[in-house]
C-alpha cells in the first residue's frame, strides 16, 4: 500500500508537469527542454518568497507556493513571448534555445542561491502518517494525489467547456486552420506556455514537499520522467498523460523496491521501449481531452 | 466598381520551387468566379496565399481598396473572409457543434441559414467531426464558413472525392452562398463551374493564362481543351478534367 500510494504521488508530479509539456507540445511543436527549469524556478520562488514572510511552515507553504506558481507562469510567458515566437516554424533553433535556457536558468538558480539543498516549509501533519491497510503512509502523498487529480479535472473542465479549451483542443489537431477561422492563436501559444509554467511551478512546490528539500537539480531529474510520461501518454492529451504518469510512478516504485533499487529507471524505459514498438503515437495521440 | 479581391504580381516560392509567379487578376464583386487549371498549377496555393497559410515572397492583395497582404491569418479572416479549405480540415476530435462554435465571429452567427442548407449538422451536432463521411464533413467545413457575414468566401475544390448527389447539394448551396457572399472558387467539376461560376481565371504554370466571363470559356471546347487538358463544355456532365 505504501509503494502504491508514494507511486501515486510521484506519479502526480510527473503529471503536473508532462501536461503542460504536453500540451505546449501539442498546440505549438515546440519542444521545451526549458520546462524543468519552471519547476526549479517555482520551487525557489516558493522557499525564497516563504523564507522573506516567514511565519508558519502552512503560512510559508501555502503563500510561497502561490508566489512561486505565479512566478513560473510569468516567467513561462516570458520565455514564449521573448524566445520561443521568433522561432516558431523553426524547430532546430527551439531546441537550442530551450537548452541554453535550461542551463542559463539552472546556473542563475545556483549562482543567487548556491548548491546545497534548501529545506522545504512542510508542515507537521503532512510529516505525520496514516495508517491504511497496515501501511504507515506520510499524508503529503494525498496532498500530492489530490492536487494532480484537481489539476486534471480542473484542465479536463476548462479544455472541455471554456472557449478558449476549444481554441486549444483545435490546436492541437491542426493551428493553421484554428487561424484560418480567424482566430489569433498566438495569443493561445502563450496561454498555454504560462499555463504549463504554472503546472510545472506546482510540480516544484510539491516535489519540496515530497522530498523536504529544494535543490538546483530538481527541474532536470523531473523533466526526464515527464519526457517519457507524454510520449506514453501520446503528445497532446492530458487524459493519456494522466494514465501515463501513474503508470510510470508506480512501475517505477515497484520495481526499486521488488527488483533492486535502481532498476526503477530502467523498468521505465522499458515501459517506454514497449509503448513505443506497440503504439508509437502514444496512448492517446495528439487529441487535446 | 471596386473589386472584391484584387491580386497584383503574387509571387509564391515553396521550397525550391516557384509556384506562383507574378499572378494578377481580379475578382468582382458578387457571384462566383472559378480559378481553373490542370492539378500542380498552383490554384491551392494560391487560396493559400490570400489566407496568409503560404509565405508570399512578392505582390499585393487587396481586399475590397484593403491592402491585407502583409496581414497574419487571422487578421485577413476578421477583414471577413471566410476559407473552405481543399481538405475540409475539419477538427476531428470535436463534434460538429463544437466545430461551428469555433468558427463563431460575430455575436449573431447564422445557424438558421446553415441549419437551412445542411439540416443532417443539427442532426448530427453532438457527432465527432472525424467519423462524419466525406460529403458530411465538406458540410461542416462549407457551414464554417457560412456561419459569418463574409464579404469573400475562398472554396477550395469542395465537390473533390463527393458522390454525385452530393455534388448536386454542394452546388446548391454555393449558389446560395454567392447571393450573400463573393466567392473565389477552386474547381475542377466543369459542370458544377458552369451551373454557378460567372467569371473564370484560368492559372498555367503559376501565371493566369485566361481570365473572362464563365460561358465565353466553356462555349468553347477547343479553349477549354488547351487550357484545361479537358473536352470543353458540351461534355462537362461528365465533369472532370485529368490531371
Amino acid at each position: 500500500m505504501l509503494l502504491t500510494i508514494t507511486g501515486l504521488g510521484l506519479g502526480a508530479m510527473y503529471f503536473l508537469v508532462a501536461s503542460g509539456l504536453s500540451l505546449i507540445y501539442g498546440l505549438m511543436g515546440v519542444l521545451n527542454f526549458a520546462h524543468g527549469a519552471f519547476i526549479t524556478v517555482g520551487a525557489y520562488l516558493a522557499w525564497w518568497f516563504g523564507e522573506q514572510i516567514g511565519g508558519g511552515a502552512g503560512t510559508r507553504l501555502v503563500v510561497g507556493g502561490a508566489f512561486g506558481i505565479a512566478g513560473g507562469a510569468l516567467l513561462a510567458a516570458l520565455v514564449e513571448l521573448s524566445l520561443i515566437r521568433p522561432l516558431y516554424r523553426r524547430p532546430i533553433e527551439q531546441v537550442l534555445v530551450t537548452v541554453g535556457l535550461a542551463l542559463a536558468l539552472g546556473a542563475l538558480v545556483q549562482g543567487i542561491w548556491g548548491a546545497d539543498p534548501k529545506p522545504f516549509p512542510v508542515p507537521s501533519w503532512m510529516i505525520d502518517t496514516t495508517t491504511i491497510l497496515g501501511a504507515n503512509v506520510p499524508n503529503d502523498r494525498f496532498l500530492e494525489i489530490g492536487v494532480a487529480a484537481l489539476v486534471l479535472l480542473g484542465l479536463t473542465a476548462f479544455l472541455r467547456y471554456t472557449r478558449f479549451g476549444l481554441v486549444i483542443r483545435a490546436g492541437v489537431e491542426n493551428r493553421a486552420m484554428v487561424s484560418a477561422l480567424g482566430i489569433d492563436v498566438r495569443r493561445a501559444f502563450t496561454i498555454v506556455f504560462a499555463l504549463g509554467g504554472a503546472l510545472a511551478a506546482l510540480a516544484g512546490v510539491l516535489s519540496g514537499v515530497y522530498f523536504g528539500v529544494v535543490d538546483p537539480t530538481r527541474g532536470t531529474s523531473l523533466l526526464i520522467f515527464a519526457f517519457i510520461v507524454v510520449v506514453i501518454g501520446g503528445f497532446g492529451s492530458i487524459g493519456g498523460s494522466a494514465i501515463a504518469a501513474v503508470a510510470v510512478g508506480l512501475i517505477q516504485q515497484y520495481a526499486n523496491y521488488y527488483a533492486s533499487s535502481g532498476t526503477g529507471d530502467l523498468a521505465v524505459v522499458l515501459l517506454l521501449a514497449v509503448v513505443l514498438l506497440v503504439r508509437p503515437s502514444g496512448l492517446s495521440p495528439k487529441v487535446a481531452h | 466598381m471596386t473589386p472584391a479581391l484584387s491580386v497584383g504580381d503574387l509571387h509564391v516560392h515553396l521550397g525550391e520551387s516557384h509556384v506562383l509567379q507574378g499572378i494578377s487578376f481580379d475578382v468582382p464583386s458578387g457571384g462566383v468566379t472559378a480559378l481553373l487549371g490542370r492539378n500542380g498549377v498552383g490554384k491551392t496555393t494560391t487560396l493559400r496565399a490570400l489566407m496568409g497559410l503560404v509565405p508570399r515572397s512578392r505582390g499585393a492583395i487587396v481586399l475590397a481598396g484593403d491592402d491585407v497582404t502583409r496581414l497574419p491569418t487571422h487578421a485577413v479572416v476578421r477583414r471577413g473572409v471566410g476559407y473552405v479549405p481543399e481538405d475540409r480540415d475539419v477538427f476531428a476530435g470535436l463534434t460538429v457543434e463544437e466545430n461551428l462554435r469555433l468558427a463563431e465571429r460575430t455575436p449573431a452567427p447564422r445557424y438558421e441559414l446553415v441549419h437551412d442548407l445542411f439540416p443532417e449538422l443539427r442532426e448530427r451536432a453532438g457527432q465527432r467531426a472525424g467519423t462524419l463521411s466525406g460529403g458530411q464533413q465538406q458540410m461542416v467545413a462549407i457551414a464554417r464558413a457560412l456561419l459569418n457575414e463574409n464579404s469573400l468566401l475562398l472554396v477550395d475544390e469542395p465537390t473533390k472525392g463527393l458522390a454525385p448527389l452530393l455534388v448536386t447539394e454542394v452546388a446548391a448551396a454555393l449558389e446560395r452562398a454567392a447571393e450573400l457572399s463573393t466567392i473565389l472558387l477552386v474547381e475542377q467539376n466543369l459542370r458544377v463551374v458552369q451551373r454557378v461560376a460567372r467569371d473564370v481565371v484560368v492559372l498555367d504554370a503559376g501565371r493566369v493564362v485566361h481570365a473572362g466571363p464563365a460561358e465565353e470559356l466553356l462555349a468553347d471546347p477547343d479553349h477549354v481543351r488547351r487550357l484545361l487538358g479537358v473536352h470543353g463544355a458540351a461534355t462537362v456532365e461528365e465533369g472532370r478534367p485529368g490531371a
